[in-house]
C-alpha cells in the first residue's frame, strides 16, 4: 500500500488526516511543518504528500516547491490542504508544482476520494 | 467510510486554546501604528488554524466567527489597515469570545449567542470602518457555461486533451484522469503519437502524447471539468457535447425550451453548488457528547528521552546484578555492594525524572497576566509595566492549576490598590509608570512566587484602625508589624475605601490564603509605606512526594514533613513548665513553646516513654506557630510518596496523608498546622 506524508502544524487536523488515511489502509507518516516534512521526505520515499499550506517555519507551497526540485519527487502527487479557495492560492500552488488541492473544511470521504484520484 | 470525528475534538480544543493564548499575547505585543509582520503572522496563523479545524470538525459558528477575525488580521498583515488600539481591543474581545464559544462547545452547553453577535458586530464595524474596496474581490471566477447549441439530448462528450510537455512534473498522471473519466461513463481513448520525437530527442520526463477521448453517457459538464480542473492551464483541452441525432428533427418548441434548461441546469447548479457545498458540509449536530476527556499533559520530548535513558541504565544495572547473583561467592561482595548502590542511584534518578514529567513551567500561569495588566491599566487610566521574572521555573501541574486563581487575585490587588494614579506618583516623586513584578524561583524544596509593586504600600495605622472598626482585634491589642500586615488575610477585611469592579468584592485575601494553605504553602506580606509591597507565596514543588523525617511513637511510625522541622532535642526538667489552660510548655531560648504529646493525641498505648525528659522533642513550625512534638525516637529521613487518606478512608485531623514504608507497613504523614489546632482544642 502506498505511503503518504501528512503535513500539518495543527495536531487535530494531522490526526484526522492520518487516521482517515490509515483507516483506508495507507501507511502514513506525520510531519509538523515544512522543515520537518522536507527532512522526512529526504530520509524516506513517499508515494504522495498531503500538506497544509499555512504553517510556521516552512509553509506548504514552499515545501511543495522544494520537494519538486528533488529527483525523487519529480512526479510524486502532492496535495495541498487550504482554507483559501481563491485563484491566487490555486495559482501559487500550481506554480509550486502541486497536483491538486483539498479545500477546508473537508470530510474524510472527500479526502479519500482525492487521494484515490491522484494515486490511481 | 464513516469516521467518528469526535475523537479529534479534544486535541482540537487543546490546540485551539493554545492558539488563542498565542493570539492574545501576540496582540498585546503589537506596537500601535507599526506593522510587525512576524507578530501579525503568528496571530493570523493561530486564527487560521482554528478556522480550518472548526470548519472540518463541524463547529460552524466558530469558523464563521474566526473568518471575520481572520479577514481583519489579513488586512493588517498586508498593510492595508493600520494597527490601532481600538482594533486591537476588538480583536482581544473576540479572542475572549472565541474562548467562551469553544469552552461552551467542549462542555456541551449552549453558546451565548448574544455575546457572539455583539463581538461579531464589533468586528464587522471595525472591518467596514476604513476598509479597502479591494476586499470585495471575488474569489471564484464566473465559470464558463458552454451550453450553446444544445438542441438535443446529450449522449456523450468528445474531448481533445493535449497536455503540455511539463504536465507530468506536477504529479498529474493522465492515466489516472482517464480512469476517473471511465467511472462516469463508457470511455474510448485514442492516443495521438504524432508529437512523439525520435528516440534521440526524446525526454522521457516530458509528455509528448495527446489523446482523443469519447465519453458516452449523460454526463454533466461540471463532473468532467472537475477532473481536468487542476491541469486546465497545463494542457489544451476541448470538450464537445455529442447529441443523440434522432431527436434533432422532431422537436416542437416547448421541448426545445425544456432541453435547453436541462443542459443549463446542471451547469448552473455547479456554479451555485461550489461555495454553498463547502458551507453546508459541516454537520449541524451540536456535539453534546464532547465530554471532557481525562486531563492530559504536554511533555517536553527531552524529558521523555531522559526517562528512557534512565530506564536503560536501570536495565544494565539489573543485568549486572543478576550476573553477580548467578554464581555468587563471597569474593564478589564488593561488586554486589557497588551494584546495589548503583541501583539505588538509578532508582532515585528515575524517580526524579518521572516526577519531572509532571512539572510544567510557571509561565502557564504567568502568561495570562500581561492581558490582565493591559485591561486593568487601560480601564483605570494607570500606567503600569508588568515584569515577569523566572517564567521557566517549573512546578507540579496540580500546583500550577490551583495557583492560578489566587495569583490573579494578588496581581489585581497590586494593580488596583497598590499602584497609584500617574499624577499621584509624580507628586510623590516616583516615575509615572508603576511597576508590578511577578517573580518565581526555587528555594530548597519550595517554589517561591513573589508579587512586588512599587505602589503606595500598606498603611499600618489604617490597617489597624480598620481591624478595630470591623471588630477583628481589640483596640488595645499589641501587634508586631508582621501581625499587622497579617490582618489583611483575616476574613471580612478589605482595604479598598471603595469597592471597585476590579478587586475588593469582599471575598479576598482570606480565600487566597486558604487556597495557598490547601496546597501546603504559606503566604507572607512585606510592605513599606510609600514604597510598595511584596507578597510572597511559598509552595512545595510537588504534591506527590515529600521529604520526611520518620519518628517512632511506640510501635507506630509517623512522618514529619522535613520542611517544618526546626530542631530536635532532649528536654531538661528545669525547662518544663505547666501553664494553666495551655497545658505543658517548655522554654527554648527564652520562648515558651507548647508541647504536643504524640502518644496522647494518637492514643498510642505502646509508647515507650511517657516522661517528657526521657523521650525526644521535635520542634516544628506550622503557619508561624512553633511547638514541640513529644516522640520516642527519631528514625531516619526519606522521601515518601504521599497517598491520599481522604480518597481511601476519610479526612483525619492532624494527618495530611499516608505512605508505605520500605518494609511494607503504613505510616501516617503529620499535618503540622492541623496538629497544632488539634492540640489547642
Amino acid at each position: 500500500m502506498a505511503t503518504i506524508l501528512a503535513v500539518d502544524d495543527s495536531a487535530s487536523m494531522r490526526q484526522m488526516v492520518s487516521f482517515t488515511l490509515k483507516g483506508a489502509g495507507y501507511v502514513v507518516v506525520e510531519a509538523v511543518d515544512g522543515v520537518d516534512a522536507l527532512n522526512k521526505a529526504k530520509a524516506q520515499a513517499f508515494d504522495c504528500v498531503v500538506t497544509d499550506v499555512n504553517m510556521p517555519n516552512k509553509d506548504g507551497i514552499s515545501l511543495i516547491k522544494d520537494l519538486r526540485a528533488l529527483p525523487n519527487y519529480k512526479f510524486t502527487p502532492m496535495l495541498m490542504l487550504t482554507t483559501e479557495s481563491g485563484m491566487d492560492k490555486k495559482q501559487q500552488g500550481k506554480d509550486a508544482g502541486a497536483t491538486g488541492w483539498i479545500v477546508k473544511p473537508f470530510n474524510p470521504d472527500q479526502l479519500l476520494k482525492t487521494i484515490k484520484k491522484v494515486l490511481g | 467510510m464513516s469516521i467518528d470525528m469526535a475523537q479529534f475534538h479534544q486535541v482540537f480544543f487543546e490546540e485551539s486554546f493554545e492558539g488563542l493564548d498565542a493570539m492574545e499575547s501576540g496582540l498585546l505585543n503589537l506596537d500601535m501604528g507599526d506593522v510587525n509582520v512576524d507578530e501579525i503572522n503568528t496571530i493570523f496563523r493561530a486564527a487560521h488554524s482554528i478556522k480550518g479545524g472548526s470548519g472540518t470538525f463541524g463547529f460552524t459558528a466558530v469558523s464563521d466567527f474566526t473568518h471575520v477575525m481572520e479577514t481583519l488580521l489579513d488586512e493588517m498583515r498586508d498593510g492595508r489597515r493600520s494597527v490601532t488600539q481600538p482594533a486591537v481591543n476588538v480583536l482581544l474581545g473576540s479572542v475572549d469570545c472565541l474562548r467562551e464559544m469553544l469552552r461552551a462547545i467542549q462542555d456541551g452547553v449552549e453558546v451565548d449567542r448574544h455575546s457572539v453577535d455583539l463581538h461579531k458586530a464589533a468586528l464587522d464595524n471595525e472591518l467596514n470602518h476604513a476598509s479597502s474596496p479591494a476586499l470585495l474581490e471575488t474569489s471564484l471566477p464566473p465559470p464558463v457555461v458552454e451550453a450553446d447549441g444544445a438542441d438535443g439530448q446529450i449522449s456523450g462528450w468528445s474531448i481533445a486533451f493535449s497536455p503540455h510537455l511539463h504536465l507530468l512534473k506536477t504529479g498529474n498522471e493522465p492515466v489516472r484522469m482517464f480512469r476517473e473519466l471511465a467511472s462516469l461513463g463508457d470511455l474510448r481513448v485514442r492516443a495521438d503519437l504524432q508529437g512523439v520525437p525520435d528516440l534521440y530527442d526524446l525526454d522521457p520526463e516530458e509528455c509528448h502524447l495527446s489523446w482523443k477521448l469519447e465519453l458516452e453517457g449523460d454526463v454533466p459538464l461540471n463532473e468532467i471539468d472537475e477532473i481536468f480542473d487542476w491541469v486546465e492551464d497545463d494542457c489544451d483541452l476541448a470538450k464537445q457535447p455529442v447529441f443523440a441525432a434522432r431527436d434533432a428533427y422532431a422537436e416542437p418548441l416547448p421541448d426545445d425550451w425544456k432541453a435547453e434548461s436541462d443542459v443549463q441546469a446542471p451547469a448552473a447548479a455547479s456554479v451555485a453548488a461550489l461555495p454553498t457545498m463547502e458551507s453546508k458540509q459541516p454537520k449541524k449536530e451540536e456535539p453534546k457528547a464532547a465530554a471532557k476527556g481525562s486531563s492530559s499533559i504536554r511533555v517536553d520530548t527531552g524529558k521523555i528521552d531522559t526517562l528512557i535513558n534512565m530506564v536503560g541504565e536501570l536495565v544494565i544495572t539489573q543485568s549486572m546484578l543478576s550476573l553477580i547473583g548467578e554464581h555468587f561467592e563471597l569474593s564478589k561482595l564488593d561488586q554486589l555492594k557497588n551494584g546495589l548502590s548503583q541501583l539505588e542511584r538509578h532508582t532515585r534518578e528515575l524517580q526524579e525524572s518521572v516526577m519531572n514529567i509532571r512539572m510544567m513551567p510557571i509561565s502557564f500561569v504567568f502568561s495570562r497576566f500581561p492581558r490582565l495588566a493591559h485591561d486593568i491599566s487601560s480601564k483605570l487610566g494607570k500606567k503600569i509595566e508588568l515584569k515577569l521574572v523566572g517564567e521557566h521555573t517549573e512546578v507540579d501541574k496540580t500546583v500550577v492549576e490551583l495557583l492560578s486563581d489566587p495569583l490573579v487575585h494578588l496581581v489585581r490587588n497590586s494593580l488596583d490598590h497598590g499602584i497609584e494614579m500617574p499624577e499621584a506618583r509624580l507628586a510623590a516623586g516616583k516615575p509615572e509608570t508603576g511597576t508590578v513584578t511577578l517573580e518565581a524561583y526555587h528555594r530548597g524544596g519550595n517554589i517561591v512566587i513573589e508579587v512586588t509593586d512599587d505602589g503606595k504600600g500598606l498603611d499600618k495605622e489604617k490597617l489597624r484602625a480598620k481591624a478595630v472598626e470591623k471588630g477583628l482585634i481589640e483596640p488595645d491589642a499589641v501587634l508586631t508589624d508582621k501581625q499587622t500586615y497579617e490582618l489583611i488575610f483575616m476574613p471580612g477585611f478589605s482595604t479598598a475605601e471603595k469597592l471597585t469592579d476590579i478587586s475588593g468584592r469582599g471575598v479576598g485575601m482570606d480565600v487566597v490564603r486558604r487556597n495557598i494553605q490547601a496546597l501546603g504553602g504559606n503566604i507572607e506580606i512585606i510592605s513599606t509605606l510609600g514604597k510598595g509591597s511584596t507578597i510572597s507565596i511559598h509552595l512545595p514543588l510537588t504534591l506527590a512526594i515529600l521529604d520526611g523525617q520518620s519518628v517512632a511513637v511506640g510501635d507506630e511510625t509517623y512522618i514529619v514533613p522535613l520542611g517544618s522541622i526546626i530542631e530536635s532535642l532532649n528536654i531538661k526538667e528545669d525547662r518544663l513548665n505547666r501553664v494553666v489552660g495551655k497545658g505543658e510548655t517548655f522554654l527554648l531560648r527564652g520562648q515558651y513553646l507548647p508541647i504536643i504529646r504524640m502518644h496522647e493525641i494518637f492514643k498510642v498505648v505502646s509508647a515507650r516513654h511517657t516522661k517528657l525528659t526521657e523521650g525526644l522533642l521535635v520542634v516544628v513550625e506550622g503557619q508561624g506557630v512553633r511547638c514541640g512534638l513529644f516522640v520516642d525516637d527519631l528514625l531516619g529521613q526519606q522521601q515518601v510518596v504521599i497517598k491520599s487518606l481522604e480518597a481511601n478512608y476519610r479526612r483525619v485531623e492532624g494527618v495530611s496523608g499516608a505512605t508505605i514504608l520500605g518494609d511494607g507497613s503504613v505510616a501516617l504523614i503529620l499535618d503540622i498546622p492541623g496538629l497544632v489546632r488539634l492540640a489547642n482544642q
